[in-house]
């Protein structure tokens, strides 16, 4: 038990750390930033790099990667961040979202995606009081965090820019008046958050004894719910949220096993939103005076289509392209007309109710293997999974989802985030293998199994899924759902309970990325819980951003951009990720409405 | 005592310690048009947030039409016949003026909202919320009914502001004039046919001219018999417009009668030219 808690200190130790750092950035941008995620990666493997690679003593290394976290840190915010920050808060988030997809797979490029083990630099477990072991390398990497935090209060507390930091953390507005330089204080918050997630994914590195340039999102987005739990914004709070966390943690794993490590993150998440959404330290407005999750990306109007734009795209998609397209550009195709459905059903969560989840692999996947287990083990034809799939996703996920439509701001979109990370951790506990010999659709005894007939099959749903979004649109549903996304009090007071239609837009979402699990489960005739990555979530956000977020046919438009010319184009995995970072932060900084909308 | 709409009694509400509402008491009669003014910090717009549910009262009552909404939420209190527009303008920013209007009559539905008495409960407001899924897609002859009268419904409303609105209709809100934007939202709160309606600085950030129209306006609504209760700084417009006014200060009400009776009141005077003695003023009563 008490190396459990030893074990619980060490971790609370890392997310402490990363806790401060986030809530630092939030407290003078008010921005989420995900960058800092990618750092406990990238510190992790820098460390490896100078240590096991170059050689270098370990004491050299360390406030190398420092000044390097540091560094790249500044050139983020610079570049990316502060530019968005200044009216956007939700799409400097988002881009802090590609930016650490960015990192993570320039890292991975250059350090490889294996998992390197780290050379023990000190001693593990040379002391014993009782039963407890630990180490030198314990009682270092504590002693640095608490002479960290001792500093970073003082420094707060009396240093120049510290007391700026406060300043500027309380009211951007009134400390730029009081010629407080706003900026040089958010860089500065930048740097020493990025630092502080190097120095955390040192310190991975030294506790578990592998770095993978990946590992940097799992860790971060721990530590952002320490960071939650804390009180978003409090320094003290990060510190107590980390230290609770770690131990809560390793005690859960100590009774449930490892891989029930995200499941517990998430309920704990979930948990502190709803008991207690200001955290322990932090405190949550009465009236909320703008509405944080408004739909910015929805201003803009709609370039106008000519009315000839339908009929011939449905002729040029069902007709001609099937007639003359090679079975490589169909098989494209099924990819892109999949995600299209997908996309074209997200925009009603993301585009209309402004609740722009993180999370739809989630969903996905439960369409991919509900599908799957239906007509493998009930012997349900193709016909009849693809409906039951996306009521399944529908279901599940709503049912997973239902604490969270209280939650304001930026946390839906990390609770999103969570319950797609989450869903995926459950099937991996209740499925961990993958599912083979999924059989493929057939029509009276014919089998469909050609790139024609799934293609085929694609655009059927596809156009299904854009009368359905077309209708919803234009009804009183539809508007109802966007004055929701627009201003929630605002549609309170107009009798409409904002709650329960942003529940029922994530439901319609969730149905159509089951309905495309289905159809991806039925074409691999294989399906591992690998598939449903946090790129795949990245993706469809990035689709619909695209191509207009609240336009069912924009997300087409996505669809055919990201996934059909970067297939053709023959992107490498890697290079592709980042490129959906690159044009997700392009969208986003130049045409906010998406490439079919004018900006305002 | 019989006539009465809205019922306010000992209504108390603090921040932490500081009392913003202080006991007080007072009614809407139905038709009638009562204003409340006072100082900045008063307690005007935390009455109007606790009257509308936005915030949740600490004691005290509120009665509409006998029925009691203190205990309600915003939705509630919407469905029970009070809308509201708001001190900095809320409209619906990324919809048209025209769906916002219709938006705002979403409590007045019935075809489009099948089931509309579960909405509220747990799970089962599934039900209201696939039915109403139900007639966005597939429709039902009730709701296609329906549909003509919330078009004709959006267009009387436009009509009320025909030189402003009317050309504007299919704009986006964000697009409008912080002017139309605020016209946007009385007629948003007006779809609903309340029973109170209740504006919160309804001219602020208006010019002269600007706000003349507002007056107009508003004198056309009250003309219909719509009862008002009405925050609003600009005393010419509310010694126009009010049937009877109430004067808070410090959380409490101070004065309260007919225009002309407020205006000579001493304590008023007082609480807004100065020689005040402390905050919540003595007891002038």
């Amino acid at each position: 038990m008490l190396n459990t808690l030893i074990d619980g200190l060490l971790r609370g130790n890392v997310y402490a750390l990363g806790a401060v750092g986030i809530s630092l950035v939030f407290g003078v941008m008010n921005v989420v930033n995900f960058a800092q995620f990618s750092f406990f990666g990238l510190g992790a493997m820098l460390a490896w790099f100078f240590v096991a690679q170059e050689g270098l003593p370990f004491w050299l290394a360390l406030p190398l990667v420092l000044v390097i976290c540091g560094a790249l840190g500044l050139v983020i915010n610079i570049s990316v961040v502060r530019p968005l920050a200044k009216f956007l808060p939700l799409a400097a988030m988002l881009s802090t979202y590609a930016v650490s997809q960015i990192l993570d797979n320039v890292s991975q490029i250059s350090f490889g995606a294996q998992f390197r083990v780290f050379p023990q630099v000190l001693p593990t477990s040379n002391f014993h009081i009782g039963n407890m072991r630990f180490g030198t390398s314990d009682v270092v990497m504590l002693s640095i965090t608490a002479v960290v935090m001792v500093v970073m209060s003082l420094f707060l507390k009396y240093g120049k820019i510290g007391k700026a930091i406060r300043a500027t953390a309380q009211d951007q507005e009134a400390a730029l008046q009081m010629g407080i330089p706003v900026g040089l204080v958010q860089h500065v918050s930048f740097v020493i958050a990025s630092s502080l997630g190097g120095l955390a994914g040192v310190f991975i590195a030294l506790y578990i004894g592998v770095a993978n340039p990946t590992s940097g999102l799992d860790i971060g987005l721990t530590a952002f719910v320490a960071a939650t739990l804390g009180g978003l914004g409090s320094l003290v709070g990060g510190v107590i949220g980390g230290f609770v966390l770690g131990i809560l943690e390793a005690f859960g794993i100590y009774f449930f096993g490892d891989t029930s490590r995200e499941i517990i993150v998430f309920v704990i998440l979930i948990v502190v939103l709803i008991v207690r959404p200001g955290g322990l330290m932090g405190k949550v407005p009465l009236i909320s005076t703008e509405p944080l999750t408004g739909t910015f990306l929805g201003k803009g109007r709609p370039l106008r289509m000519p009315r000839w734009v339908w009929p011939a795209a449905f002729v040029v998609g069902g007709v001609v392209i099937p007639l003359v397209a090679s079975d490589y550009v169909l098989t494209t195709g099924t990819q892109v007309l999949i995600y299209a459905i997908i996309a074209a059903g997200f925009t009603v969560t993301a585009g209309q109710s402004g609740v722009l989840a993180l999370g739809q692999a989630g969903p996905i996947a439960i369409g991919a293997y509900t599908s799957a287990l239906v007509t493998m083990n009930l012997h349900f034809s193709f016909w009849a999974a693809l409906p039951v799939a996306g009521l399944s996703a529908a279901i599940i996920a709503s049912v997973l989802a239902s604490p969270i439509w209280g939650v304001k701001g930026h946390y839906i979109s990390i609770a999103t985030l969570g319950l797609g990370v989450a869903i995926v951790a459950i099937i991996q506990l209740l499925e961990p293998q993958g599912i083979y010999n999924i059989p493929v659709p057939q029509w009276f005894g014919t089998v469909l199994s050609t790139p024609i007939a799934y293609y085929l099959i694609d655009f059927g749903v596809l156009v299904i899924t854009l009368l359905v979004m077309w209708r919803i649109r234009r009804s009183h549903l539809g508007r109802v759902i966007s004055a929701v996304g627009s201003d929630e009090v605002a549609a309170l007071a107009s009798g409409v309970r904002g709650r329960n239609y942003k529940a029922l837009a994530f439901a319609i979402s969730a149905f159509f990325a089951g309905v495309g699990g289905s159809l991806l489960a039925h074409q691999y005739t294989y399906i591992d819980p690998t598939m449903f990555t946090m790129l795949m979530s990245l993706l469809v956000v990035t689709i619909v951003i695209m191509g207009g977020v609240s336009l069912p046919y924009g997300a087409v438009v996505g669809s055919i951009i990201l996934i059909g010319a970067m297939e053709l184009l023959r992107f490498t995995p890697e290079l592709r990720i980042i490129a959906y970072g690159l044009v997700l932060i392009l969208v986003v900084r130049f045409r906010p409405g998406g490439i079919l909308v004018r900006n305002s | 005592m019989s006539d009465v709409l809205l019922e306010v009694t000992d209504l108390e509400r603090h921040f932490e310690g500081l009392k913003a509402v202080d006991g007080i008491s007072f009614t809407v009669a139905p038709g009638e048009v009562v204003s409340i003014i006072g100082p900045n910090g008063s307690g005007k717009t935390t009455t109007l947030n606790l009257v509308t549910g936005t915030l949740r009262a600490h004691g005290g009552s509120i009665l509409l039409d006998g029925a009691r909404i203190d205990r309600a939420d915003s939705a509630h209190i919407a469905e029970h016949g009070i809308a509201r527009t708001f001190q900095n303008g809320r409209v619906f920013a990324t919809l048209s003026v025209a769906d916002n209007i219709e938006v705002g009559m979403h409590s007045t539905l019935r075809a489009h909202r099948p089931f509309r008495r579960l909405s509220h409960l747990f799970l089962l407001r599934w039900i209201p919320l696939l039915g109403e899924l139900f007639i966005a897609i597939i429709g039902t002859p009730a709701s296609r009914r329906e549909r003509a009268q919330i078009d004709e419904a959006v267009e009387t409303e436009i009509r009320r502001f025909e030189t402003r609105l009317g050309p504007r209709r299919d704009e986006p809100a964000y697009s409008l004039s912080y002017a139309n934007r605020r016209r946007t939202e009385i007629a948003r709160a007006l779809a609903l046919k309340p029973k109170l309606l209740v504006l919160d600085e309804p001219t602020a950030g208006m010019n002269q001219s600007e706000t003349a129209e507002v007056l107009e306006q508003l004198l056309e609504i009250k003309a219909e018999g719509q009862a008002i209760l009405l925050v609003e700084h600009k005393l010419d417009l509310v010694m126009t417009v009010s049937d009877r006014i109430i004067v808070m200060d410090g959380g409490r009400i101070i004065s309260e009668g007919r225009p002309e009776e407020v205006r000579r009141d001493p304590a008023v005077i007082e609480a807004y030219l100065g020689r005040r003695r402390g905050l919540g003023g003595v007891d002038l009563a």
